[in-house]
Formats: C-alpha cells, sequence, structure tokens
C-alpha cells in the first residue's frame, strides 16, 4: 500500500534542474534507501516533500490526499517528519529541553504563555523515555550543543522521532561521524523505525550503510531517478555501477 | 554535567528564591536608608528594569534586536499624559492599564511590519517605524505639547485610596516608591512564568535555530510576533509608571537615543541571564546620573565607562557574577 506518491515533480534553482520531473512511490512500513552523488536531487526531493520550499511543478499525494500546497507545519500534522544532514538542534537548550520542546509543539502546547514548563511530568517523562530509546538518557541535562558529533546525530533524529511520524525521512544520519559510530547509529535508529512501523526513507552517501539497512533503493542522478529495486538489483543494475558505485560494496 | 555557559535559567531552585527574597527586603528597605534622591533613583532604576526586560524577551530569549522600543516606552508615557490633559483622569491604575494597551497596540501595528524580517533588517525597521511616533509627537504640538511635552500630576495610587501628599517628593519616595516596586515584583514574575512556559522554550527554540523550530511545528513568525506584542506591552507599562516620576514627557522618550539606553542596559546586565536587564538598568541609570553631574561631557564619559565595562565583562554583570558565583563554588 503506498503512503506518498510523488507525481511528477520538478524543482529548478535558475538553470540547474535540481529534481527532474520524478515520480515515485512510497510504500507504507518500508526502509527505503535513498542513494546518489552530490547534486543528484536527494536532498531537494526531501525538501520539497517536508515543504522546506514549493516544488515547480507536480503533486505529492500522501496517504491519500493531496499536500502539495500543504506548509510545513500542516505536513508535519499529516505525520511527515525529518532529520537534517547538517545536525540542526537547538544548541543552547539541554539535550532533554530539545526533546521536551517538540513533544510541547506536537501536543499544541507552545501556546501556553502562563504554565510553567518545568511542571508537566508527563511531557518530560515521555522526553526521558524517547532518550532513553536512543541512549541519551544520560546526556539530558547537558546542552545540545555541548555532545559528540554521534549523539548530537542522533539526537537529530530523535527530534524528528518525537513528533510520531508516519514517515520520517533520515538526511545523511551517519554523515560527519567515525566508521565505528555509523553501525551502532543506525542499528538504534532502524530498530527503533522497525519497532514502531515507522516508514523511512534514508538518505545516505555510504553505500554500506544504505545497501545494510535498506529494503528498497531508489537510485537518483542528475535530478532523475536512475534505479530503483532491492538492494541486490540496484547492485547489479549496470547504469548505476557506472554512475554511483563504481566498485561494488562488499 | 551541564557548561557553564549555559544561557537559559536553570529552574527555580532554593537558593535562587532565598537570593530573590533577600533582594526584595533589601529594595523595600531602601527607602528607610536611602536619602531622598538616591529613593528616586531607585525607582528609575526599577521602571527602567521592567523596560530592559520586556526588551530582553526579544533579544535575549527570540535572537531579535529592537531599536524601536522607545516607541513602547513613548506610548505608555504619552497615554498617561493624553488621560490626564484630556480625560482629566489622575489614576495612576488607569494609566498602567492605558500605557500598557497603548503599547500593546504600537506593537500590534509594527509588529505586523517588523516580524517578517530578522537580523539587520528587523532593528532598522524598528528603529524606522519608532522615529515615526517621534516625529509625530513633535510636529502635533497642539495634541501633544510639541518639544515641550505634557505634564503629569502625581496619581492617586490603589483607585483613590492612596492620594497625593501636600508633599510631592514624600510621596514619591514612599507611597509611590513602593508602587513602583509591587508593579516591578509583579511584572518580574509574569516575565519569569512567561520564559519558563511552554511558549517560552519555543522563543529559545526560535532564537537557537528558526528552521529547526519551524520543523518540530513551532509558526515562528506567529510566535515572533506574540513576543513583540508581550515586550512592547511590558516597556509600556513602564513608561506609564515613569510619567508620573519624572512629572513630564517630551518627545525624548521617542527619540532613537532612548532605544540604544534600553539596548545598553540590557548588554550592560547582560542578555542572556534573566536577572541582567534589570542589573543593566539599575546600573545605567546610576552612571548616567552620576556622569551628568560630574561634567558637563557626560556623554563622553558615560561612553568611556561603557565601553570599558563591556569590554571587561562581554557575559554583562551578571553574566560575570554569575560565572564567578560558580568559580566560588566549586573551590
Amino acid at each position: 500500500m503506498s503512503l506518498l506518491e510523488i507525481r511528477s515533480i520538478s524543482k529548478s534553482f535558475g538553470d540547474n534542474r535540481a529534481v527532474d520531473d520524478v515520480s515515485l512511490t512510497i510504500r507504507a512500513g518500508e526502509l527505503l534507501g535513498l542513494i546518489g552523488s552530490n547534486g543528484a536531487g536527494k536532498t531537494t526531493l526531501v525538501n520539497l516533500i517536508s515543504g522546506f520550499f514549493p516544488a515547480d511543478h507536480g503533486q505529492l499525494v500522501f496517504d491519500g490526499r493531496d499536500i502539495t500546497r500543504q506548509t510545513v507545519n500542516e505536513r508535519i500534522r499529516a505525520g511527515i517528519a525529518r532529520s537534517f544532514q547538517l545536525v540542526n538542534l537547538f544548541d543552547q537548550l539541554t539535550v532533554l529541553d530539545n526533546i521536551a520542546l517538540t513533544i510541547f509543539a506536537r501536543e499544541g502546547k507552545t501556546r501556553h504563555l502562563m504554565a510553567l514548563a518545568a511542571t508537566d511530568g508527563a511531557v518530560y517523562r515521555e522526553a526521558l523515555d524517547i532518550l532513553g530509546q536512543f541512549s541519551l538518557e544520560a546526556k539530558a541535562g547537558m546542552l545540545a550543543g555541548a555532545i559528540a558529533q554521534g549523539e548530537r546525530k542522533l539526537l537529530d533524529v530523535a527530534v524528528a522521532y518525537t513528533l510520531r511520524p508516519r514517515l520520517l525521512f533520515l538526511d545523511e544520519p551517519t554523515s560527519g561521524v567515525s566508521s565505528r559510530e555509523k553501525a551502532p547509529i543506525m542499528d538504534i535508529v532502524t530498530s527503533i523505525v522497525r519497532s514502531q512501523r515507522i516508514t523511512a526513507v534514508i538518505i545516505e552517501h555510504d553505500m554500506d550503510v544504505v545497501f545494510r539497512y535498506s529494503e528498497r533503493i531508489v537510485a537518483m542522478h542528475q535530478g532523475k531517478i536512475l534505479a530503483e529495486g532491492t538492494p541486490d538489483e540496484i547492485r547489479r543494475n549496470e547504469q548505476v555501477t557506472a554512475n554511483l558505485l563504481g566498485a561494488q560494496p562488499a | 554535567m551541564t557548561s557553564p555557559a549555559a544561557p537559559r535559567e536553570r529552574p527555580l531552585t532554593p537558593r535562587k528564591l532565598l537570593a530573590a527574597g533577600l533582594g526584595l527586603v533589601v529594595l523595600l528597605a531602601l527607602p528607610t536608608v536611602l536619602p531622598t534622591f538616591q529613593t528616586l533613583q531607585v525607582s528609575y532604576g526599577l521602571i527602567f528594569g521592567i523596560a530592559a526586560l520586556g526588551f530582553n524577551l526579544l533579544l535575549g530569549y527570540t535572537g531579535l534586536l529592537s531599536f524601536g522600543h522607545s516607541a513602547f516606552f513613548g506610548a505608555g508615557a504619552y497615554m498617561a499624559a493624553f488621560l490626564v490633559k484630556y480625560a482629566g483622569v489622575t489614576s495612576m491604575e488607569a494609566f498602567l492599564a492605558a500605557g500598557v494597551l497603548a503599547a500593546f497596540a504600537t506593537a500590534a501595528v509594527f509588529g505586523v511590519v517588523c516580524v517578517r524580517y530578522t537580523r539587520i533588517f528587523f532593528s532598522i525597521l524598528a528603529l524606522a517605524l519608532s522615529q515615526v511616533l517621534w516625529s509625530l509627537a513633535l510636529k502635533l504640538f497642539w495634541v501633544t505639547g510639541g518639544t515641550d511635552g505634557l505634564r503629569v500630576p502625581t496619581p492617586t495610587l490603589l483607585a483613590g485610596a492612596l492620594a497625593p501628599a501636600a508633599d510631592k517628593t514624600a510621596f514619591l519616595v514612599h507611597r509611590y516608591y513602593y508602587y513602583v516596586l509591587a508593579v516591578f515584583v509583579l511584572a518580574v514574575a509574569v516575565m519569569w512564568v512567561i520564559l519558563h512556559s511552554p511558549f517560552g522554550t519555543a522563543l529559545q527554540a526560535i532564537r537557537d535555530n528558526e528552521v529547526r523550530a519551524e520543523f518540530v511545528g513551532v509558526q515562528v513568525r506567529r510566535y515572533r510576533y506574540v513576543a513583540f506584542l508581550v515586550s512592547g506591552a511590558f516597556t509600556g507599562l513602564a513608561g506609564a509608571l515613569w510619567v508620573p516620576l519624572n512629572g513630564l514627557t517630551t518627545p525624548d522618550i521617542l527619540y532613537w537615543p532612548f532605544s540604544g539606553k534600553i539596548v545598553f542596559m540590557a548588554v550592560l546586565g547582560g542578555f542572556r541571564t534573566f536577572w541582567g536587564p534589570i542589573v543593566g538598568a539599575i546600573v545605567f541609570n546610576y552612571l548616567e546620573t552620576w556622569a551628568v553631574g560630574f561634567t558637563v561631557y557626560w556623554q563622553l564619559v558615560l561612553g568611556l565607562i561603557l565601553v570599558a565595562l563591556v569590554l571587561a565583562m562581554p557575559t554583562g554583570l551578571a553574566g560575570t557574577a554569575s560565572l564567578l558565583a560558580a568559580r566560588l563554588w566549586r573551590r
């Protein structure tokens, strides 16, 4: 069953056609890998779906509803969340408050001016529980700007996960971390995503990560979809090998 | 362990409550130990403290530097003066209500334009709009009194329960001082709750990272607008409190250097802390008063002192005091 249908979507920046007439179906419950070289249009596609900027042409249908013209907030309410390629956190808030704020926003409580945030026990219990799932509970009292890069990457995903999305975009969840940290991060993230039956899209440069954790892979090149299929099919695809993979991953 | 440079206030601890309680006791006792002139200076300091607190909701907690807060202070002050001149009202509660409403309405209009922008564009727009009010106060002299301004007599307090005394100075340093102190305590408490509410956390998130704030569902522009309204209302409250103490309002308080003073109060005290702008307001007022009495070149002296203080203490007086206290505590 499809959760998101991308229909002939395009986006240009000046003369550069970043996403060129892309059509794609994302199925409910799958863990999809999105690969491509720099400038292939992966992050632009995620930006279009999450509402970061509008598409020039095309249509986005999420769970049967046209979301093409919806605002970021409306898409979040519909169940679309994302993490960011470059870690995007509230650096001067604590790790706990990064999550607590997201819960307050999700519940519509950020409109409350005359209620002390700290007295909302349910919010902070849930925030601690989420930090526990991401192995970040020991960092709860630290400023988000003061924790290690790998932890920041996890927190970035945890913030998006806190919104209880049905479709979660993970934009390069292991970029900028050491190769030793990549597998533990991905193990935590994918186990949460699978246990909660969240449809997830992993956008990654690291082919080892994508081929290991994805159930289906979409390869992009120069704004278009080059190929899609299972990891094995993508690995054997000559166009993908020629344009993206070079030497096949082990 | 949390970084010592954490700019966010920790929840109220017993030690902080004790410190606040001691501070309040000192403020309550001041009129009995200080000379008249000094007590008046404390009143001015507390009033400017409310204005700086309102201003800092934008600078310290939302990341917006306004160079237009003279407009809200002036709106509060002029509205009180209009009540006296055109309605014969001398009730302080009416001054406060009308002053806050006038500043709120001014912020509601200015905010529609200003909160669409950030950084220098926001600052300059706020400054430009505030100068519209200044020029109106200057040119519409048949309404505003022009450069002569409008006089405001000593008001009645607590719905007329406390009438002005024959000795105006005695009234100002006792009854009016305690009235100002009560409003100050209430304003500080309300602002403290706002900053520690989910809304306050959302503002700090906007300050840190507006893109991510949008992507967790915070409607950035709407929240900035509400912060702008609250900030304006607090500054208007200060303006309405200030005008009976000063006895006169002139276009000077709508002119941009007055906005600069409010900015400096927050920076001097430390805009990364809750108490910093209040400390900065009291110290700035004292420094300015001292410098004016010291030399005719008081602006030069005041400027040099302030530059030296800011360079020596980049986190402001309160920020530096917090760091020193943390260091002493660790020993």
